[in-house]
Order: C-alpha cells, then structure tokens, then sequence
C-alpha cells in the first residue's frame, strides 16, 4: 500500500476520474496553436481545413460527453443540435443576417431551447426507451429538414460567405482555424467550469447512483436537464461553426448516423473523461482520412473497430487504459476497479 | 374521394401490417433481453437483397422468398450464436454501439457483394393486375392484397403462438419479468436465440413481400427502423398486441393522415405546397402521438410489465 498516501488512492474514483490535468491543458493548447502554424509555413491548407474540422467535431464531442460520459444520458440524437446550430446560420444568412455576434449565439439558443424541449419530455424515461426517444425526436428534424422546401430540401442551403466578424476576414483558413480554436477553447473552458463545479460532481454522482442522489435530496431530473441543455446548446455552436466550415447546411448533419459516428467519437476518446470528446474526435477523423485514402470501404473498417472495441473493451477505449496501468500497478491498490474507492474508505 | 380514402386506408393497412413484421420482432427481443438492436432493419435489408438475388437466380417469386427466409433466419441464428449473446449482458451503451457496427458492416458488405445498383424484384405475374372491389369505382393491386393477407395470417399466428401455446408463455413470462421467468424454470438462453431467429425470418418476409413495391436498396434497413421504434413505444415494449395495434396506427397515419392533411391544407395553399406539408406533417404527427403516449403512459399503451 505504497501510494496510500499520495493522491492516486483517491484518484481512480468515479467523480474524479473526469477531471483534466492542468499540464494537460496547457499540452494540447500549445499542440492545437503551433500545427496549423506549421501546415501554413509548409504550404499546407488542407491540413489547416482538417485540423478546424477536428476541432468542430471535437466541440461536438464534448458536448456529447457531458450528457453521455458525465451524465451517463445515451442521447442517440445529438446530431439534431447540431444540424440546428448549422440550419440556423444558414437560414439567418438567406435572410441577410451574417454578423457572427448576432447569428451564432442564436444558433446557440434554437438549439439548447430544442435540447431543453427533447430533454424535459425524454428524462421522464430511462434506458432503452431514453435512447429511442432521443433517436426519433432527431428523426423529426430530419424530416422537417428534409422536408420543407424553403430549408432547401435534400440539397441543403448554400452559405454565399462566412459570417462576419468584425475586423477579421473568416475566408482565410488559418484565420477561420483560430476563429475556430478561441470559440472551442472558450467552450472548453466553460465545460472545465462545469464538470469541476458543485454542479459537475452532482451530473457525474446522478450517472453513479440516481436514487441515492434523489434520497439525499438533489432534483435529479432538473439536473439532467440542464445538463442536457448546456450539452445541446454547445453542439449547437458546433453545428453553425461547421456550417461556416462546409459553407453549407445539409440535411446530412441531422442523419441520426451522425448521431451515432458522435457516440463513436466519445467512445474513442473516453466516455466520461475530460479530453475524451478532442481524443475521440481527433483519432476518428485523422483515422478515417488515412483509412479513406487506402480503400473506399472504410465504413466496413469502423464496423469492425468498433465491434472489437465493444467487445474487448466494453467500458470504453479509456478502459483499456486504465487496464493497462493496473497492470504496472498491481503492487498497489486495484486503481481501474470501480468501487474501489469504497474499499479504500473502508479499510 | 370516398373510394380515394378507402384506398388509402388499404395501403395504411399494408403498411402497417409490413411495420408489425419487424416490430414484432424487435418487440420480443428489447423486452426479453432488455436489449436495444440498432441493426433490425439490417436483417430486413439483407433478406430484401437475398429474395432480389434468388429470384434473379429461379426466375420465380415464391420459392425466392422462402429461401430467403431461410437463409435470413440461419444469419439471424449464427449473429445471435456469435454477438447478441454476448450483448446481453454489456450496458445499453455496447449495445448501441455494437448494433450501430454491424449496420456499417452491413451496408458495407451488400454494397461490395451487390454492388450500390439497386435490385428489382418483379411481382408473380399472376398477381400483378387490380382487382375491382367495387365495380368501376375502386380497384386495388392483387399484390398488395396478398400482402395484406399474408401480414393478418402473421398476426394471427404470432397471436396463436404468444397467447396459446407453452413456449409463447415463457415468451410473454420472460417479457413481463426476466429473473422471476428463469428462477420458475424458463431457459431464457434458448427461448431468445428461438425470438432472435424467428423476429429475423419476419423480417426476410416484410423484405421480400416488399420487394417488387419498393427498390431494394442499400439503407432500406434504416428507413423503416425508425418507424418500427415508434411502433414499439407506442405500443409497450415487450407487447405484441402493443406492436399490432402501435403498427396499424402508424400505418394508418402515414397514409390516411398524409391523404387528410394534403386534402384539408389544399384549401389553404396551392397544392403543391400542401403537398410537401401535408407530409411532412402525417410524419411529424406519429412523432406527437409517441410524444402524448410517452407522456401520459411512459410504459407505452400495452404495457408488458406488471
């Protein structure tokens, strides 16, 4: 019982183990800042354009994360949020209204209001039919989407420019990138706030115990929710951030496939832990470009992954990782079991 | 009009009917085992493609389908043998996953076995006239008539089988309370892989039936999934007189509702915006009807639990 007394008997216990690593911040923020520099001093703009769209589907990740990892809520209809935060801009931008400062906190409103309407009605459920309801509430803004002619039916909308910022010029990669990096980084931040606050640690004890949480006396269901909403909301920024990206809006974005390739992302990543949405998003899109240039039957590839994943690994990819260091520390406690804290108390 | 409605009405019965096949399935199979399966209308893609591929290879409609059947069920068999087993006891979260895999693996298979072309089926030849039901006013396909049929002896024969024999009371036993129905002697291991296998033949069959009406295509599969969840909320998971009654409202709705709507809204704007937003709306109405009944009855309108 070497490390009894250092910081990692308490570190493995489920309400800590989403917690970022300071140091860890500061890594990925120096990583995130000095690549796209590096591509535009080797003339490489694809990558820029690459490296902005991790960084979208990372921000749609991690608000995914929060209701999926930390809440433990398995929304099967995220894509929704995001396709409204994309359908927004676009339809804002039809009818002249460009100004990001307008268009995207709207964007971030529609959505968390959908999510806040979705959520009030499906938290009354639990389990599979959570799931299920999620998936066909999305559903229904696929179809209206699809659907309604002046949203551009199958086609989507077209966006003619990048909304404006005032004394910046979004069509230029790099400065679209950074664009990009200072919304996400301030989302992340915000996320950072959350999942370390009171309100954080009361999401993640409602994901382990919902009755003890309702016995002590926190309101469960108002806590979901707003978790929820916070969560659709920032996938919603995501959607009028990748709108900008793509330069159009497709009734793609809310195809509950979407819905499930988020999932897949957080999985990957690490359900529940705090860089697990940029992990997640990060390692799917850079494997799915390099896989995509090999075969054109990457679809099939991911099958396959995500079979061997949920087999091999049933609690995640982060499992495995947690797997992996139990071994070296096998002297010590039994850090990646669940509950062990529990014992650690007791003894 | 009158003539038009009862035709509609036909086709919302057909549909509906098409719908029970596959929720009866997935009904069985969440309320047995607690399980979320994704890839249902995987197995209902997959038996469309087999029935297309037989029936290039025999030239004839009905042998086709039963192999396809057949070999749909033996598939349903080696999945159930080889993942769903396992699946049972991960958290939901695996499951969604898992199925949500095997739906990529799927459409990807069919699409380098097949190619992304889609198949034709062509009606038995001595059903594909309109019979006239009533003379000079209302005539309906021979075709979907047969389908009609053959979804109600269906129904009548998974009623049969659920309420009136042994193995449809360990069926309804372990759908209402899983651990009792095994601690009173019920072989729940076999009893799913018997549900799994039977919920993938009626899906070969929905498939094939649909075939020659609709193209069959590569994400046929998840069209009709997210209708067939409906079906099952609405209806009470685990119930089959829920997936019936949930299957012929939604039908009912789909195409009734749609003719209604685009009819009603045709006094209010030109026909071709009443068009569009009389469908959309038909669609949109089964979403606030799974909505009302979630509200007001979150088991579902038959609920199989105590």
């Amino acid at each position: 019982m070497m490390n009894r007394f250092g910081p990692s008997h308490v570190k493995n216990t489920p309400l800590n183990t989403g917690l970022p690593n300071p140091w860890s911040a500061i890594l990925v923020a120096v990583l995130l800042v000095t690549f796209p520099l590096a591509m535009s001093y080797m003339g490489e703009d694809f990558y820029i354009g690459m490296g902005s769209r991790i960084l979208i589907m990372a921000l749609a990740a991690t608000a995914l994360n929060l209701a999926l990892g930390y809440g433990g809520m398995i929304s099967l209809g995220h894509a929704a949020f995001l396709g409204i935060g994309g359908y927004t801009v676009a339809i804002l931008a039809k009818a002249g209204l460009v100004s990001a400062l307008l268009v995207f906190p709207l964007a971030i409103l529609m959505a968390s209001f959908a999510a806040f309407l979705i959520g009030l009605i499906s938290l009354r459920t639990k389990g599979v039919y959570f799931i299920m309801i999620t998936l066909a509430f999305a559903e229904v803004f696929y179809y209206l989407a699809i659907s309604l002619p002046n949203f551009g039916g199958d086609d989507g909308l077209p966006l003619r420019t990048r909304s404006s910022v005032p004394g910046i010029r979004l069509d230029n990669a790099l400065t679209f990138y950074f664009f990009v990096l200072l919304l996400s980084g301030l989302a992340i931040v915000l996320m950072y706030r959350l999942v370390s606050s009171r309100f954080g640690r009361a999401v993640v004890a409602i994901r382990e115990n919902e009755k003890r949480m309702a016995a002590i006396g926190y309101p469960v269901y108002r806590i979901q929710l707003m978790a929820f909403t916070l969560s659709g909301g920032l996938a919603g920024l995501a959607g009028a951030l990748l709108a900008n990206l793509n330069m159009s809006v497709t009734p793609h974005m809310l195809d509950w496939h979407q819905s499930g390739i988020l999932i897949v992302m957080v999985i990957l990543g690490g359900s529940g832990y705090f860089w697990g949405g940029l992990t997640g998003a990060a390692l799917f899109l850079i494997l799915e470009e390099v896989i995509a240039d090999h075969t054109e039957h990457w679809n099939l590839f991911l099958g396959a992954m995500l079979l061997f994943i949920v087999l091999a690994a049933p609690n995640g990819v982060m499992s495995l990782r947690d797997r992996v260091l139990g071994l070296f520390n096998r002297s010590g406690s039994n850090a990646d079991s669940k509950g062990s804290s529990e014992q650690e108390v007791n003894k | 009009m009158g003539y038009l409605i009862i035709e509609q009405m036909l086709n919302g019965l057909q549909y509906g009917l098409m719908l029970f096949l596959l929720a009866a399935g997935l009904t069985l199979v969440f309320g047995i085992m607690d399980l979320i399966n994704l890839a249902h209308g995987s197995l209902y893609m997959i038996g469309a493609f087999l029935a297309a591929t037989f029936f290039q290879m025999l030239g004839s409609f009905f042998p086709a389908l039963l192999l396809a059947i057949v070999a749909t069920a033996f598939i349903g068999f080696i999945l159930e043998r080889l993942l769903y087993r396992k699946l049972q006891t991960m958290s939901h979260l695996s499951q969604v996953l898992a199925t949500f895999a095997l739906i990529l693996i799927a459409n990807e298979s069919i699409k380098i076995i097949f190619g992304a072309q889609p198949l034709m089926i062509s009606m038995p030849s001595g059903l594909s006239r309109a019979i006239e039901i009533v003379p000079d006013e209302l005539y309906y396909p021979a075709y979907r008539l047969l389908i009609i049929g053959v979804g109600f002896a269906v129904a009548i024969g998974l009623y049969l089988l659920v309420n009136k024999t042994r193995t449809g009371m360990w069926m309804r036993a372990g759908a209402s309370n899983r651990e009792m129905a095994a601690v009173m002697g019920v072989r729940i291991k076999p009893l799913f892989t018997l549900v799994f296998v039977l919920g993938a033949a009626l899906c070969a069959l929905a498939g094939a039936l649909l075939g020659p009406l609709l193209a069959v295509t590569i994400g046929m599969g998840e069209s009709i999934l997210i209708p067939a969840f409906q079906v099952i909320v609405i209806g009470g998971i685990g119930s089959m007189r829920g997936a019936l009654i949930g299957s012929l409202l939604v039908g009912m709705i789909d195409t009734v509702g749609k003719l209604l709507l685009v009819l009603g809204l045709g006094f209010i704007t030109d026909p071709t915006n009443a068009g569009t937003l009389g469908s959309t709306l038909a669609s949109l109405s089964i979403s606030v009807l799974m909505v009302a009944v979630l509200y007001f009855r979150p088991q579902g309108l038959f609920p199989a639990r105590g």
